[in-house]
């Protein structure tokens, strides 16, 4: 990260030295806003006596962050990411005032109004009031690395819906908790998810019990906050026999010079006949025109669709961060599972990500889509990285997969990386690619009936994102189309 | 209300047109014919500000007398008019407009309408998306309000229905998948819900059907045969001009308006070609 930190927010540093000043150590003082600065088992303890954690969940972050120590991270992306400094991070932040878990009186009026902004209404009192066109979603918002909010808490559970922050769910929950954290991506399965096993600060908490169909769509809201500090969530999403869910994640970071880590990592186990709709509009803050801050996000993402006719559905809408890794994947063990990946990736200015999926297909008859559209503008790369993977006893396996690109001016760079690894004769995969550029026909075609360039671009890329698009619930729709737009600004002279 | 003179401009390095100077007065309907490559649709180009035509000489001054929103929707709002890019695109202001210094979308917003030799296909954007978002954003540079969803929508059926195109068509994405005729009759159901000031029509009746020529024909003498309208109509054959009557007919050919006359000049050029013509 940069040598030359400009901190703006000095209340918040000092508060952060004094604690690593004190002469007793930090984990005495539990009222502290930050961990004190870098990564040592201590912070690891520290942050688990954050959160009164039983003993248990301790040894797991110790023995992950023991591993981690042994790592190197993945070098086989595309992108160019420069070494990062663990040990000048911050790894835990907490607002001062928390307020009261369930109510959301207190909750920074900020968070509040960029809800607003998605469309998503988050007070449930005007929910409840019947107010014209309110959709009832419930939220937990996450802010740096506390979990401020979940709404609609009591209505979940007369459903039998538990919808926690996953600190409180490993007290209330130990049970289920143990069954499935880290069983869908492992302690071990790569270096930012071994990180996040050991220093992971809050997220959310799923379970829905057989047979329910959640009464409404859950949502967590990420937000980075704090200077110069990590955010490394965790979410545990299980649909047990025959229920279903949509899952709506949604995140943003302020504007800063330096770049800050954010290494996620979300598991979904689903069961027979059970199905999971999980959506994501990324936009964390992609760093400014000349590539300076942004962040740095690499997250892991995994569904184990177990049951029978168990399905996946994962929608993405990347647009923000400045370096983006991330494959939200699918291991179909379940006959006749489904897994889904719908993706638009838009990379501007100096912006990379390299994205994509990979379908593992162990059960019969199990079956996959992957729609990606990459978009890219200004000195940006962007790439699809996919494995269509089929086990040698799994008959009657079918994939399709479609990548399209679409280039904005001619410096940015598009690139398709498929891997296909197929044991089984009886497998259909079909892998379609396709590279454009917005053309100037185009362009002019939309300016002469009367819109602007940029107007022109998005529309465009609208429609050429629509495919994705569409599978999102409605209001992220809507919030996704407006973004495309945004983050294209300043790619058209 | 269009004057152009001594129009030169230039196809990257090479020039096409060449001391152009051609005039339309409000209510009157101008067909242009000419051999290929003359210049025709450069000439349409030029006039709505295509990126890549550059004018090396000349002028181009627009007087659009009525404006597009009139008579339709809600009346601007004050607070909008600020918005709007050019004092000069309100409603009500007269004089006139120096074309060549607006873009293309500032054009479009004062009421001109290029019908497109080649229609371009938008995948994935619905007709009715890609024309309520255009109506809007030139009703936001005049200053006007935007039409609502369903305000816009009792247009465009409308217009659809009478040129005889169903609305599934208009939900379908711009031009993607449209035989030559259908692009060229989704033209003019543009047009209709434009409602624009000032029509250059690329060839529109190429393509087309028997019946489709006929509802074409209709369709411009319906939306644009106005007092305080003009029409400059490029075209190769007479048969549209037995539909929609011209005012004057005119002669490009190698950048230049070479003849000009009344419509008895079409009749002259299909049974002579433009060889003898030449002058
Ligand atoms: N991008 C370009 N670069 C070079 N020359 C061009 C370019 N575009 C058009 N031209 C040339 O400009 C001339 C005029 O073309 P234009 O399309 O205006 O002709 P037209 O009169 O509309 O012909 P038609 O009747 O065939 O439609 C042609 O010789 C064409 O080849
Ligand atoms: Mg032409």
């Amino acid at each position: 990260m940069n040598d030359d930190m400009d901190f703006k927010d000095k209340a918040a540093w000092d508060a952060a030295d004094r604690v690593a000043d004190y002469e007793h150590g930090w984990s005495s003082d539990i009222e502290t806003d930050f961990a004190p600065k870098g990564l040592t088992e201590d912070t690891v303890r520290f942050i688990s006596a954050k959160k009164n954690e039983p003993e248990w969940m301790l040894e797991w972050r110790l023995k992950a962050f023991a591993s981690w120590k042994t790592m190197t991270p993945p070098d086989w992306a595309k992108l160019n990411v420069p070494p990062i400094d663990y040990q000048d991070a911050y790894y835990y932040a907490e607002p001062k005032a928390k307020p009261k878990l369930g109510s959301l009186d207190e909750v920074d009026p900020e968070i509040l109004r960029i809800y607003e902004k998605l469309g998503i209404p988050i007070a449930e009192q005007e929910v409840l009031a019947g107010v014209e066109g309110a959709r009832r979603v419930a939220v937990d918002a996450v802010f740096d690395s506390v979990s401020v909010a979940t709404t609609f808490r009591a209505e979940l559970e007369r459903a039998g819906v538990i919808f926690r922050s996953i600190s409180e769910a490993i007290k209330e929950y130990p049970e289920l908790v143990k069954k499935w954290l880290g069983k869908i991506v492992p302690m071990r399965d790569n270096y930012f998810a071994t990180l996040n096993c050991a220093v992971f600060s809050d997220g959310t908490f799923v379970y829905i019990p057989e047979g329910v169909r959640c009464p409404m769509e859950l949502s967590t809201y990420f937000r980075i906050n704090a200077e110069n500090t990590g955010q490394f969530e965790r979410t545990l999403i299980i649909a047990d026999k025959g229920s279903y869910v949509s899952y709506l994640e949604g995140c943003t970071a302020p504007m800063r010079d330096e770049n800050q880590l954010h290494a996620a990592v979300v598991e979904l186990v689903v069961l027979d006949d059970a199905e999971i709709k999980y959506s994501t509009v990324q936009n964390w803050y992609p760093g400014d025109a000349e590539g300076k801050g942004g962040i740095y996000n690499f997250v892991t993402k995994r569904a184990l669709c177990q049951g029978r006719n168990s399905k996946v559905s994962w929608t993405q809408v990347e647009t923000g961060s400045a370096v983006t890794w991330k494959y939200p994947s699918c291991v179909l063990n379940g006959e006749n599972s489904v897994g889904e990946f719908y993706s638009v990736a838009v990379t501007n200015n100096y912006q990379q990500a390299d994205t994509g999926t990979k379908m593992i297909h162990n059960g019969k008859g199990s079956r996959s889509t992957i729609v990606s559209k990459g978009i890219s503008a200004g000195h940006s790369n962007n790439t699809y990285r996919g494995l269509v993977r089929v086990a040698p006893n799994a008959e009657g396996v079918r994939n399709f997969t479609q990548c399209d690109s679409l280039l904005l001016g001619s410096l940015s760079g598009a690139h398709t990386v498929p891997y296909i690894e197929v044991r089984n004769p009886s497998a259909q995969i079909e892998h379609e690619a396709t590279t454009s550029k917005i053309s100037d026909d185009q362009m002019f075609y939309a300016q002469a009936r009367g819109l602007n360039a940029e107007e022109a671009v998005a529309l465009i890329v609208n429609g050429f994102a629509k495919e994705v698009l569409q599978q999102l619930p409605m209001e992220f729709a809507v919030e996704a189309q407006k973004l495309l737009g945004i983050s294209l600004e300043g790619s058209v002279g | 209300m269009l004057q152009i003179t001594n129009l030169h401009a230039n196809v990257g390095d090479q020039p096409i047109l060449k001391g152009l100077t051609l005039s339309l007065g409000a209510g009157e309907i101008h067909a242009i014919m000419g051999p290929n490559g003359a210049g025709k649709s450069t000439l349409g180009y030029v006039l709505s500000g295509r990126p890549g035509y550059e004018v090396t000489e000349g002028e181009v001054w627009f007087t659009p007398h009525v404006f597009p929103g009139e008579g339709r929707g809600p009346e601007p709002k004050t607070e909008d008019s600020s918005a709007a890019l050019d004092p000069g695109l309100r409603r009500g202001t007269q004089g006139p407009i120096n074309l060549l210094d607006l873009e293309p979308h500032e054009r479009a917003a004062a009421g001109l309408f290029l019908g497109f030799q080649y229609p371009v296909e938008i995948p994935g954007v619905s007709n009715v998306q890609f024309l309520r978002e255009a109506l809007n954003a030139q009703r936001k540079n005049r200053g006007e309000a935007p039409l609502s969803g369903a305000e816009f929508l009792k247009v465009a059926r409308e217009q659809a229905g009478a040129l005889g195109m169903d609305m599934d068509m208009l939900k379908r994405p711009v031009n993607v998948g449209f035989s030559g005729g259908e692009k060229k009759r989704n033209e003019m159901v543009q047009m209709g819900i434009i409602n624009p000031a000032l029509a250059i029509l690329d060839e529109t009746d190429s393509g087309l059907d028997i019946d489709a020529l006929r509802i074409v024909g209709d369709g411009i003498n319906r939306i644009m045969r106005k007092p305080d309208k003009a029409v400059l109509l490029i075209t190769h054959y007479q048969r549209l001009l037995d539909y929609v009557k011209p005012d004057f007919v005119h002669v490009l050919a190698d950048g230049r308006i070479t003849r000009s006359g009344g419509p008895e000049l079409a009749l002259e050029l299909e049974r002579e070609g433009y060889r003898e013509l030449a002058a």
